[in-house]
């Protein structure tokens, strides 16, 4: 059968309401007798709470005042440890730790009221940053303030290491990363029954519905979560809405109103979550042609003051520490750490964008040291099938290491460009060029698909003018990447009837099943593979074997009734991992990816400005191929954002620069057109072929970035990011240039 | 105050602080939602509108300064189930909004560029739709399918009109 929806560029679902601005979200929706609430912060890093007292001369009249004491159960927010505070009572972790919430109908009284809540406390050492935190001295979680310690194993790095031609050794840093999502946090909140309905930006309402389930001791029924539309999410609305959802549904329990909180945009950037910095240091052997022999590989992520998802962080962290490489003699130590920091946590990639910066590093390195070229060194390691990874995964079939290599080094013509580019530091623009090679593994890590169980339905009926028509029902989310569109593709193409023809039901927690969250490149590979396979049931059920006439799938339904055909995930056969030991199939398949940037630094002023970007990217099958570009484009371009734009200054554990005139992202005209490549090898246990795409071209775009100014600018950077003045001073130790 | 002006081609009076920010304005006094607020400094975009037909940021806007003038918002540009404007439609085809958050400011400055192009007959580039959106951040689509629609749009002759032109 030759697809006649899936593959196409059918118009976007929501994408009229959103170029009409119709499209709801959540600060745009006002219900009956609503008001708003806020958040009252701590300004202190580290600290014992003496008391939490209103100023008494203030006039509190139509303040609603929430503390601690008003959580019902546990004051803890559930997730993976359940260590977090709803508010903070006895001892404070980080800056801007929830203490006090207040809500009023005047927002503007709501400000004033903040100045008036009086805290006192007495403050406690600190740690800011990893080395701190690894010594220990100052407790910030448990003995040793290690919240998750992995290691991998596979072959002997010890005694090879030693043994080989080169050897090689490095360490490299990247730093924290806002999501920046353009509409900040918002929920809203109201009770009326005993049940709870929650309205906010969110990606994955079933989080939202356990965390609140367990916060107020409530049945399945009497939590509703719906998400409005959601301004853009990148993982920073994963967890951390479960918090706010906590927030809002005290100052409705206490105020018997519906209470809305919208973040401000510098609460945003200074309170919410961020991605993990981290600290990577390898050491890596190769014979004399550049092979890679054994390496071993040291991971530290600054996890900040709570858990929240950090453990599954650094499991991805590594689990991709090798990438896209054969490597037969690996040892890989993961940590993530606490400090006095706002808590970290997802943020697209999940830990591999740190891990892969590292190696890709390494392999500039490595070429360098045997007087390869970059690409060719990359031609020399990548993995093909039949090889087997770090977790001794054998990957049978489907790694298109070398065909994405190749595919984006004939589009950048990268061999002629890098030659030319070599030396040549005498100009005042100077070029270079870098290239990164990377893999990211699509759903959840090792058995995590199949302990979530998610589920997705479809639901066949006639419509009111005798046409059939579906419903998907699944509760994963559009945040912009399309999800409601290639869902809809999805479900059209299996059971053969019109685009138009299928609906989705909203993401409300009353009315669709648990599809697990919408994180970790899994929404389109798995959620969509249980909507085919719902269609492909609900056919059966109709007494078909594969799609037919819709002449006859009328006749069908009239005779039968609607039909609703609901799937839970089952992992494909052969998947076997050992978390104990990490051994086994990490992941049940992995998209692989190549970028390369030009970029020309300015030797006056230090400026990098990119030229030319192409990324080729293995997506499995494209549902859609405009989604799967946007995809592509966006993320390659958050990548280098994250490469040479975005720097957190964090000091005396608070973000500095917490608005957007001083935490940069890169605008239009910072940013030359991606050329974007979508390679196709398709991936038996996803719809039509798909595999995830979300995440991974977030992987490439640092490595490429860093290498190609390293290429211009004549010094060789480790780190993340890197701006104007990091050039500057990097150029200054190297006496490269002259202070005036 | 009373504040009169013109909004999306009707004369308005709204009774306001002279210093309100015009976005709350529009936003919480006259319902009108499509115009965002991403940043609230003036540095993102999402609450561009157009104040006699230059992109101005709603955000840093004193509602007094709109008095006596004209003021354009995403929701002139078509009506509910209406015709799009072609810029609309342009970024409709191009898979230019994602999210969306930023779509209602891309729009109102992609549309005074359009205007722009037509009344100096000046053909489009890369670069200069790059600077002319360049006060309007995107942190999900990399721009480039954004660039693409107000491409497309330029070259479908500019009737960028709004359904009340
Ligand atoms: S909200 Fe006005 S510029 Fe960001
Ligand atoms: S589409 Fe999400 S910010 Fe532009």
């Amino acid at each position: 059968m030759n697809p006649k929806i899936v593959g196409t560029r059918v118009p976007r679902d929501d994408g009229r309401q959103k170029v009409t601005g119709e499209s709801l979200y959540v600060d745009d929706i006002d219900i009956p007798g609503m008001i708003y609430g806020t958040t009252v912060r701590s300004p202190v890093a580290s600290a014992k709470v003496v008391s939490v007292d209103w100023d008494e001369g203030y006039d509190w009249t139509g303040i609603v005042r929430v503390t601690a004491k008003d959580i019902p159960g546990e004051n803890s927010l559930p997730l993976l440890i359940d260590d977090q505070k709803i508010l903070a009572d006895r001892r404070i972790l980080h800056m801007h730790e929830p203490i006090a919430l207040l809500a009023c109908s005047d927002p503007t009284r709501l400000r004033e009221a903040r100045g008036h809540v009086r805290l006192r406390y007495k403050s406690q050492p600190m740690v800011s940053q990893i080395e701190d935190s690894l010594e220990a001295e100052v407790k910030v979680f448990g003995a040793d303030n290690v919240f998750k310690d992995i290691q991998i194993s596979k072959g002997d790095p010890a005694t090879i290491l030693p043994k080989c031609h080169h050897r090689l050794e490095e360490s490299y840093i990247t730093g924290h990363q806002e999501h920046l999502y353009l509409e900040p946090q918002g929920m809203i909140g109201a009770w009326q029954d005993g049940v709870l309905t929650l309205t906010g930006s969110l990606q994955c309402p079933y989080y939202v519905h356990k965390a609140m389930k367990a916060v107020f001791g409530l049945k399945d029924d009497e939590v509703r979560v719906n998400q409005a539309v959601t301004g853009g999410g990148f993982g920073g609305k994963e967890e951390y809405p479960s918090l706010l959802a906590a927030h809002v549904a005290l100052l409705a329990r206490k105020s018997g109103t519906p209470v809305k909180m919208v973040y401000e945009r510098a609460e945003d950037m200074c309170a919410t979550t961020k991605r993990h910095p981290s600290e990577v240091t390898i050491h890596g052997g190769v014979d004399e042609d550049g092979h890679l022999l054994a390496l071993d590989v040291d991971v530290v992520l600054d996890g900040g003051a709570y858990c929240t998802l950090s453990p599954v962080v650094l499991s991805r962290a590594v689990l991709h520490a090798i990438s896209a490489y054969r490597c037969d003699h690996v040892a890989v130590r993961g940590r993530v750490v606490a400090t006095n920091t706002p808590p970290n946590g997802a943020f697209r990639g999940f830990g591999a964008p740190q891990t892969i910066f590292a190696m890709e590093r390494m392999m500039d390195l490595i070429a360098e040291t045997v007087g390869i070229s970059p690409a060719e060194v990359r031609c020399r390691n990548h993995l093909q099938n039949g090889d087997s990874t770090a977790t001794g995964q054998i990957l049978q079939q489907g790694v298109s290491a070398g065909a994405v290599l190749q595919k984006a080094l004939d589009a950048s013509d990268f061999h002629s460009k890098w030659e030319a580019y070599q030396g040549s530091h005498s100009n005042r623009n100077r070029r270079g060029i870098g290239i990164a090679l990377f893999m990211h593994g699509c759903g959840f890590t090792g058995h995590g698909e199949r302990d979530l169980k998610s589920r997705a339905a479809l639901r066949l009926f006639l419509d009111p003018q005798g046409k059939p028509r579906a419903q998907v029902l699944a509760s994963t989310t559009d945040i912009g990447q399309g999800m409601r569109t290639t869902f809809r593709q999805i479900a059209a193409e299996t059971l053969g009837i019109a685009f138009e023809q299928v609906e989705l039901a909203p993401a409300n927690t009353a009315g669709v099943p648990n599809s697990g969250p919408t994180v970790a490149s899994r929404t389109c590979m798995v959620v969509g593979g249980l909507v085919a396979e719902a269609g492909k049931g609900c056919l059966q059920e109709l007494g078909f074997s594969g799609t037919t006439s819709e002449v006859e799938l009328a006749a069908a339904l009239a005779s039968t009734g609607a039909v609703t055909c609901e799937r839970e995930y089952e992992p494909p056969p052969g998947l076997v991992w050992d978390d104990k030991n990490y051994r086994g199939s990490a992941y049940p398949t992995y998209g692989f990816g190549c970028t390369i940037c030009e970029v020309e630094v300015d030797a006056v002023t230090f400026e990098t400005r990119i030229l030319d970007v192409v990324t080729c990217q293995d997506v499995g099958r494209a549902i859609h191929p405009s989604i799967v570009e946007g995809q592509i484009e966006g993320g390659t371009v958050q990548a280098l954002g994250f490469a040479g734009f975005e720097k957190v200054v964090m000091h005396d554990g608070t973000m500095r620069n917490h608005d957007v005139s001083n935490y940069v992202i890169p605008t239009a005209a910072d940013i030359a057109p991606i050329r974007v490549l979508i390679h196709e090898e398709p991936y038996s246990g996803g719809p039509f072929g798909a595999k995830g795409i979300g995440e991974m071209p977030m992987d490439g775009g640092a490595p490429a970035y860093v290498a190609a100014v390293s290429q211009a600018a004549g010094v060789s950077f480790q780190q993340v990011p890197i701006l104007a003045e990091d050039v500057f001073a990097e150029l200054l130790k190297k006496k490269a240039v002259k202070r005036s | 105050m009373k504040i009169t002006f013109e909004l999306n081609g009707a004369l308005t009076t709204v009774d306001s602080p002279p210093l309100a920010r015009f976005l709350d304005v529009l936003r919480d006094t006259l319902g009108l939602t499509a115009t965002k607020e991403g940043c609230g400094e003036g540095e993102c975009g999402t609450c561009s509108i157009l104040v006699d037909g230059e992109v101005v940021n709603a955000c840093l806007l004193p509602a007094i300064q709109v008095f006596g003038r004209s003021v354009e918002t995403l929701e002139s540009l078509s009506d509910p189930a209406g015709p799009l404007s072609k810029l609309q439609e342009s970024l409709l085809a191009t898979d230019g909004a994602q999210c969306g958050i930023c779509t209602p400011g891309m729009v109102m400055a992609g549309t005074a560029f359009l205007r722009q192009l037509k009344a100096t007959g000046a053909q489009p580039c890369d670069r200069s739709i790059r600077q002319a959106i360049a006060g309007n951040l995107c942190r999900c689509t990399g721009y480039s399918k954004i660039i693409e629609g107000i491409k497309m749009a330029a070259a479908q002759g500019t009737p960028q009109e709004s359904a009340h032109d």
